[in-house]
């Protein structure tokens, strides 16, 4: 977007919200920002209603904090928990159905690309486990199998948190849930391989359990979906509500995790790796 | 052939009412082809389910001609209606089409696009959606469709299905209508026959869409504001939370409200009515309208005097027009392609001492519908198929 949509017309600034006037002055606009920037600056998120302790949360908050440019984002969400932070965010973001945010976002690349051809416009999924693994999974795949530039993030807390801690596809086998009162039967979805297999040109799986490699891996996903191709980040983001822990424990069930069943991987195809090497200065 | 880039730019009115005509005989599905060829689409995108393959399939010739900007095969039903949903709230002008299963299979994406105010047009070809398997015309799924918000309108023929379509774009596009429109073809009795159509012949293409009159923000950070919410009302249990969502719902019913100028400017009566004065009335939407003329010949070769109602907008309901067509009327009798009786419902709660009504013939299954049945039940006075 031009960057004067943005500005408050002088007429109106003494009725602006202060939120609204300190997002304008320090914002994120045409000012790219990472994790290690947060607290220093204007955040796009303004006081989410999210619980105490919640990694979904703290994901929300690093990714929306480290978009390459925000001025261009549009979001397409879900039904879930993340809905709940969707509508506090300043940015063009979408929530349409549960499940279909794959293909919402396939039909807005789709006209934004037309709309604006020598603009680039970042369309963003970000959605929980239910959502990309279990009903929108046809439309997560197929919107991979076509290639659309979309970069798609899944929460994954494991479960349907939002409804009250029903088992999800990625629960982990055995964990004893709503919907799965002798334990779940299945393995976990292994998302990141399908998203290999169904032509992702980088995957990356990250937790809460360190912030960097969140805004890293996430930066890197969305440069490379511009250019390459689709790309899929799986954050492992624990929920204290459903999990009945001390929300001050909640990290350090995703530290303990990505210690052991829960560990940084990262694909990246060698076209995305040289172009992302041709981005260096 | 002209391409794409030999068409000039014109309203939908010089469309419809004074660009040059020429008669071509024509499949339903071809008359789509037609339709789109001149409406300026951006997004198309398609699901092949019969019948509607056939007419998504010509949009897709239309897209390798280039008279369609952009155009794919989408994974299932319910995908291409929320992959055409995000392209609306891109800002694009959009084109689908379904039928019967496929209505259903999307339908959770119906009241979505209404709430979302997104100017979607696309065409349903109405076909059963009963187990066992059948792929055979009925308009059932148009009763689903009443309550989802979209505005529907029923073409009798491939002519009617034609013009419907060209005029449905400048309907939704205002910024006080700004909702979704389906026109609906019996499936197979329409689509698949050739039928005489007047085609426009001159180089003329519709106006693009504006977004930027879209009376919600378009989803493109180029319009403001870019923070449009605060407060996650989906889940507040209060009176606010509450008020705006029935407000909003009262905005959807209103804008189809709003919308009936523009139909009316193109449409004409939202019913058309022949022998107005007779005691016994004919009320039908769809093919049943063409097969009721026949059944009013045999009728008037036996003395009977029938008139006929034919109803060409279901959504918003014209209640006014039906109660005045129907004010003096003894007799009324309604034909339908399914076996619930929506349009017998939708008449019986619009007009006083409904007892007038005999709720049939109805067919279905895939049942054609003689005219003869029709001349019966008006002769008997009771309804077959119920």
């Amino acid at each position: 977007m031009s960057l004067d949509i943005t500005k408050i017309n002088p007429h109106f600034e003494d009725v602006m919200p202060q939120e609204y006037i300190d997002l304008v002055k320090n914002g994120p606009f045409g000012n790219e920002k990472s994790q290690k920037d947060l607290g220093t600056f204007k955040e796009l998120l303004e006081e989410h209603p999210l619980c105490a302790g919640c990694n979904l949360a703290l994901a929300f908050r690093i990714l929306v904090g480290s978009l390459p440019n925000p001025e261009d984002t549009i979001i397409v969400g879900s039904t879930g928990c993340s809905s709940l932070a969707f509508s506090q965010l300043a940015l063009h973001n979408i929530h349409s159905v549960f499940g279909n945010q794959n293909a919402v976002a396939t039909g807005l690349k789709t006209a934004l690309r037309l709309r604006f051809p020598d603009k680039i416009k970042d369309v963003i999924v970000m959605a929980g486990d239910g959502a990309t693994a279990d009903i929108g999974l046809d439309m997560t795949l197929h919107s991979w199998f076509r290639g659309d530039k979309i970069t798609t993030v899944m929460f994954d807390n494991e479960l349907y948190a939002n409804t009250g801690g029903q088992e999800s596809g990625m629960s982990v086998r055995d964990t004893v849930l709503y919907m799965a009162p002798k334990g779940k039967k299945f393995n976990k979805i292994n998302l990141p391989d399908m998203a290999i297999a169904a032509g992702c040109s980088y995957v990356a799986v990250v937790s809460t359990a360190r912030t960097k490699p969140i805004s890293d891996c996430f930066k890197k996903a969305v440069l490379i979906t511009r250019e390459i191709g689709p790309t899929y980040i799986q954050i492992y983001t624990p929920c204290p509500t459903n999990l009945k822990i001390k929300p001050y424990e909640s990290k350090k069930v995703a530290t303990d995790r990505s210690k052991s069943d829960y560990q940084f991987r990262e694909h990246i195809t060698d076209d995305a790796k040289k172009y992302l090497e041709s981005l260096k200065p | 052939m002209p391409s794409y880039n030999d068409l000039k730019e014109v309203s939908t009115e010089y469309m419809l009412f004074k660009a040059k005509r020429e008669e071509q005989f024509i499949t339903g599905s071809e008359a789509v082809r037609e339709a789109v060829r001149r409406a300026n689409i951006e997004v198309a995108i398609s699901y092949p389910i019969t019948p509607q393959s056939e007419s998504m399939h010509l949009v897709g010739d239309l897209y390798a001609e280039g008279f369609v900007k952009e155009y794919f095969r989408g994974e299932n039903e319910f995908a291409v209606m929320s992959e055409i949903a995000g392209a609306a709230m891109g800002g694009a002008r959009t084109f689908t089409a379904t039928c019967g299963p496929g209505t259903l299979r999307a339908f959770e994406n119906f009241p979505m696009w209404a709430g979302a105010r997104l100017p979607i047009v696309m065409a349903f070809m109405p076909r059963g959606v009963n187990s066992p398997l059948t792929i055979q015309p009925d308009t059932i799924e148009m009763g689903f469709l009443l309550d989802t918000g979209i505005m529907m309108l029923h073409a009798e023929n491939a002519q009617d299905l034609y013009d419907m379509l060209l005029m449905s774009f400048d309907i939704v596009e205002q910024t006080s209508v700004h909702i979704p429109i389906g026109v609906f073809i019996d499936g197979f009795f329409v689509t698949h026959t050739r039928q005489k159509v007047h085609i426009v012949t001159e180089d003329v293409r519709l106006k693009p869409y504006n977004p930027s009159l879209s009376p919600v923000p378009i989803m493109d950070m180029e319009t403001p504001p870019f923070r449009c919410m605060r407060d996650p009302f989906v889940m507040k249990s209060n009176y606010i939370s509450y008020a705006a969502h029935a407000s909003w719902q009262q905005e959807i019913m209103a804008s189809a409200q709003r919308a009936k100028r523009h139909i009316k400017k193109y449409l004409g009566n939202f019913i058309e009515q022949e022998n107005p004065s007779a005691p016994i009335q004919i009320v039908a939407s769809g093919t049943a309208v063409s097969q009721s003329r026949e059944a009013i010949k045999m009728l008037k070769e036996d003395g009977i005097s029938a008139g006929l109602v034919k109803v060409k907008l279901i959504r918003p309901f014209p209640t006014k027009e039906i109660k005045n067509a129907l004010s003096k009327t003894e007799k009324i009798i309604i034909p339908e392609f399914n076996r619930t009786g929506w349009l017998a419902r939708e008449i019986a709660s619009t007009i006083p001492n409904n007892d007038r009504i005999v709720p049939g013939p109805r067919v279905y299954g895939g049942m054609t519908m003689p005219p003869e049945v029709i001349v019966e039940v008006v002769k008997n006075g009771t309804p077959i198929g119920i």
